[in-house]
């Protein structure tokens, strides 16, 4: 009897694991409500902190406004969980009537929510996640992705990995939608051999098995993709193996963000990275921002981020050109493919399937004049780059 | 061979690790009757007051024992507060009281230090690998955990089976109200064994420390896993929490490693083989515990009662 207790308990409590906290971000006036959900708490949590704080900054530094027009951010955070992130939406569209959306970090989450609000006659705005399924057949005219379509991202890092003479690599990601674009990407634009392929968890916190088997393989480059605190404590288990001063790695912009670094100390160095953007692009608009985030809230901004604010700015381009009519869906979709913000990337439009078309840079971390660790922008590796999946969608 | 070898190496390095876990969770459930779903957050509070003060000093060996005793004082804080009304309780109440624990104790961390996870290096002694398998450098760091967890494992072993102390917490496992009549302090021992198995989540969470992410919500990551140990190993049984631990950590490792091997052996097309194998390999734990169950319920090494 106790043990069955026990087993129906147990079972109980990890269904319940991770539940929601919730949050309410306090905006100004009686504005245009855009529905936040993000992913806060857990061990992700920080990758929504980011995105929703600069979000929130470009917001304030327009004192309550996004191009002219009073919004609100109504922030709930999703616990890195589909279900409830789809239930927060359905909620915030049925009770709240709210109609645009923006917040969702992880493609998983995305790929519960999305359908809900675009079915709902809602309009979403992504400041992360961009997955291979809603960039090509399944892409949606309400639907617009300011950061990277996931595969991207990682086909940079294929095509840096070439360019520095790598021949033979061995790839890991989580399996989950991200990750299997994550692979995709980078296979696409590798020109070498795979040396050795292998999924992991997205819960998993020991990398001990996979350090053996690429130490087995031997490959002369390694490509993970694992991001937030998958990625420190995989680059940490890679340097305990043994493995960083023999088998260079190269990885793409999630899998070592200002805010791992930190946390990875000396295991990050030399560790070649691809990125979008970086805190040392020298736009006068990314200066500015990268002054003000560190101002307001005592860190340095991580490319997600920026991500959160060119969402703001490319929401406030949108709204300034309707008024602040959100309602006029298609009013609202010319002006948002127009772009007319100033990226905090440099160079941004938007392709074909609403997803951006973009450069791509090669970083490197390296420990500046003061002897603290810093990504440093390199060159570019691919430019006006877009995605592979905007030819099969028809708009 | 080399390759097996590490991995097994590897295996018992993550059991030892979830050892230390389900210790705790297995002896307070067993002998308080008592589903401690915040176990997990005992880990997460050694694991930040280990990286703070190893922050803060520099020593990894001051962080041990700061991990150590703050995990345990949060734990007779948390017994003595909320635990105690819980005795009596349905285990519905005791899941709903302890995982509101995990909420309240994350959302406590995040507010003293935010989201952003914490450094803690290697200390410096244990930072190199050995050459223990011919041809494969393995990590100094790992061995110690290996050592030390079989070490404690040993002296908890001592502890249960030799001791006065041990001797009243195996009746008060099988036997407890008769322990009660026999005059001794029930609640003093409840006290003692929350504490200890505080104490050694502290501990695991110390160490976890240099190998993971120390973050908000760690905790909630292993405790899953450990709630298998305890159900593997048998609800109540220190005996069972380390052979279940041994054989979830052997498991768990052997199948993430040789899986895709097997797979692509199996199935032609490669990425089918890698989705299936990362798809069958996260299963294999809980088919492992489903196994257990079907034929031996009670678990492998169950205490009697």
């Amino acid at each position: 009897m106790k043990r069955r207790d026990f087993l129906l308990a147990s079972a109980a409590g990890a269904a319940t694991m991770a539940a929601p906290s919730i949050l309410r971000a306090q905006g100004a006036g009686a504005p245009v409500r855009i529905g936040f959900i993000t992913t806060l708490s857990g061990p992700a949590g920080y990758l929504g902190q980011d995105i929703r704080d600069a979000f929130q900054l470009a917001i304030d530094s327009e004192g309550g406004k996004l191009g002219g027009v009073a919004v609100q951010a109504i922030v709930e955070d999703d616990g890195l969980r589909p279900g409830q992130g789809k239930s927060i939406a359905e909620r915030m569209l049925r009770n709240d009537g709210i109609r645009l959306f923006s917040g969702i970090v992880f493609s998983n989450v995305l790929g519960a929510t999305a359908p809900d609000i675009l079915d709902g006659g809602g309009l979403y705005v992504s400041p992360n996640a961009g997955p291979s399924n809603f960039a090509g057949r399944e892409c949606h005219k309400n639907y617009f992705v300011i950061s990277w379509q996931n595969d991207s991202l990682h086909e940079s890092a294929g095509r840096s990995a070439s360019e520095l003479g790598y021949q033979n690599a061995f790839i890991l990601s989580p399996n989950y939608q991200a990750g299997q674009d994550a692979l995709a990407g980078f296979k696409r634009m590798f020109r070498g051999k795979i040396a050795g392929e292998q999924f992991t968890r997205l819960d998993q916190t020991d990398f001990a098995a996979e350090m053996a088997a690429i130490r087995a393989a031997n490959p002369d480059v390694v490509f993970q993709f694992h991001p937030g605190g998958l990625g420190i404590a995989f680059l940490r288990q890679y340097q305990q193996a043994g493995l960083l001063g023999r088998i260079p790695m190269v990885v793409a912009a999630p899998s070592l963000d200002h805010t791992t670094l930190a946390a990875v100390g000396d295991a990050a160095v030399g560790v070649n990275v691809t990125s979008h953007w970086n805190v040392d692009f020298d736009n006068p608009q990314n200066q500015a921002f990268v002054a003000a985030f560190r101002a307001k809230y005592n860190r340095t901004p991580t490319y997600y981020a920026s991500q959160g604010y060119d969402t703001a700015l490319a929401i406030g381009a949108a709204l300034r050109q309707t008024n602040g009519n959100i309602t006029n869906q298609d009013a609202f979709r010319t002006a948002m493919l127009k772009a007319d913000f100033k990226s905090l990337r440099g160079s941004f439009r938007f392709g074909p399937n609403q997803h951006p078309i973009q450069d791509w840079y090669a970083l490197k971390v390296e420990r500046n004049a003061a002897g603290q660790l810093e990504l440093r922008t390199g060159k570019k590796v691919l430019e006006n780059h877009g995605d592979s999946y905007a030819a099969s969608c028809r708009l | 061979m080399t390759l097996v070898l590490e991995q097994l190496l590897n295996g018992l390095q993550l059991g030892v690790m979830l050892f230390l876990l389900a210790a705790g969770l297995t002896l307070i459930f067993g002998i308080m009757g008592i589903i401690n779903l915040a176990h997990g957050a005992l880990y997460m509070v050694g694991a930040y007051a280990g990286a703070l003060t190893a922050k803060a000093t520099g020593s990894f060996l001051l962080a041990v024992p700061a991990g150590l005793a703050a995990a345990g004082l949060t734990g007779i804080i948390i017994e003595y507060i909320v635990i105690r009304r819980l005795y009596d309780r349905d285990h519905l109440d005791q899941v709903l009281a302890t995982y509101g624990l995990i909420l309240f104790l994350n959302e406590l961390v995040t507010i003293l230090f935010g989201r952003q996870p914490l450094f803690v290096g290697v200390p410096p002694a244990l930072s190199g690998a050995v050459e223990i398998i011919p041809g494969v450098p393995y990590s100094v760091y790992r061995l110690t955990i290996i050592a030390v967890g079989l070490m404690l494992a040993l002296g908890l072993f001592l502890l249960i089976t030799r001791t006065r102390l041990g001797m009243l917490i195996r009746a008060g496992a099988t036997h407890r109200e008769m322990v009660r009549a026999l005059g001794v302090d029930i609640r003093l021992l409840y006290t003692l064994v929350f504490g200890l198995g505080a104490l050694l989540a502290g501990f695991a969470g110390v160490m976890a420390g240099p190998l993971l992410s120390v973050q908000v919500g760690m905790g909630e990551q292993i405790l899953i896993m450990t709630f298998v140990v305890v159900v593997v190993g048998g609800v109540g049984s220190i005996k069972g929490a380390f052979f279940g631990a041994l054989i979830v950590g052997i498991v768990d490792t052997l199948l993430r490693a040789f899986m895709p091997v097997l797979m692509r052996g199996l199935v032609t097309n490669t990425s089918e083989a890698d989705a299936l194998s990362a798809g069958l390999s996260s299963m294999g734990v809980y088919v492992l515990m489903a196994l257990v169950l079907l034929v031996r319920p009670q678990g492998l090494f169950a205490a009697r009662g």
